[in-house]
C-alpha cells in the first residue's frame, strides 16, 4: 500500500469523513521523482464540531503519529466541518511554494 | 540553561514568537515563508527562532509543544499552530483580534 493510500485509509477510518481528499503535493518541492513526502489533505468531518482548529489538526497528527515521524516531510491540513464546507463552497486553500529547505537538512532529521 | 528551559523562557518573555526554519528575510521553507508573511500583513512586532540553526530547540519542542512540524506560533504564551491554522485564521479576521 503506497503511504497515500495509508494515509487516507487511516483518516477514514479515524474520521468518518464527509469528504477526504489526500493530494501528494511532493513532485512540487526539492525531492527525488515519485516522493511521498509533502501531502494536503482535506478533510470534512462532524468529529471537528464545537474543536479549535489546534484541535482538530492535533486530532489528525495523533492519527498520523506514525507516519508524521518516520516518513512525511511536511504536512498540510485544511479540516472543516460539513457547515463551513458548504460556506467555502467547498474549495480549500493552495498549498505555499516550496522554498528549498530540504536542501539544508540530512535526509535523516527530515521530517 | 538545558533546551526545555530556553523554549519555556523564550515563550514566556515574548508575547509574539516563532519558531520557524530560516529568518523572516530568508526563510528556508514555504510553509514558514507563509507564516512570516501573515505577520508581517498583521504589522506585528515578533521574534523569531530559527531551528536549523538550533537543532536542540527543534529536537525538543515538538514533544513539549505536542506538535510535530514547523513553524510554531506563540502569542501570550499559548501555541496558536502552524502555517495553515495562521492562514484560515488570518482569512476569518481571527489571528488579527488576537494579535490586538
Amino acid at each position: 500500500m503506497s503511504l497515500q493510500q495509508q494515509i487516507e485509509t487511516k483518516l477514514k477510518t479515524a474520521l468518518s469523513p464527509n469528504y477526504l481528499l489526500v493530494e501528494n503535493e511532493s513532485h512540487k518541492h526539492n525531492v527525488p521523482k515519485g516522493s511521498e513526502s509533502h501531502f494536503k489533505v482535506t478533510v470534512v468531518s462532524t468529529e471537528f464540531q464545537d474543536k479549535k482548529l489546534i484541535e482538530r489538526h492535533r486530532l489528525i497528527n495523533a492519527i498520523l503519529k506514525e507516519e508524521l515521524s518516520k516518513k512525511i516531510h511536511a504536512l498540510t491540513l485544511h479540516t472543516y466541518t460539513t457547515d463551513e464546507w458548504q460556506k467555502r463552497n467547498e474549495t480549500a486553500r493552495t498549498s505555499p511554494p516550496c522554498r528549498g529547505g530540504s536542501l539544508h537538512e540530512s535526509s535523516k532529521d527530515s521530517k | 540553561m538545558d533546551t526545555l528551559a530556553t523554549i519555556k523562557k523564550q515563550i514566556a518573555e515574548n508575547s509574539v514568537i516563532l519558531y520557524m526554519k530560516g529568518s523572516p528575510a530568508q526563510p528556508k521553507c514555504g510553509f514558514s515563508a507563509n507564516a512570516v508573511k501573515i505577520l508581517q500583513a498583521c504589522g506585528v512586532q515578533f521574534e523569531y527562532v530559527d531551528v536549523l540553526e538550533n537543532p536542540d530547540i527543534r529536537t525538543t519542542l515538538p514533544s513539549y509543544a505536542n506538535w510535530p512540524t514547523f513553524p510554531q506560533l506563540y502569542i501570550h504564551g499559548e501555541l496558536i499552530g502552524g502555517s495553515d491554522i495562521m492562514s484560515e485564521m488570518y482569512e476569518s479576521g481571527e489571528l488579527q483580534e488576537l494579535l490586538k
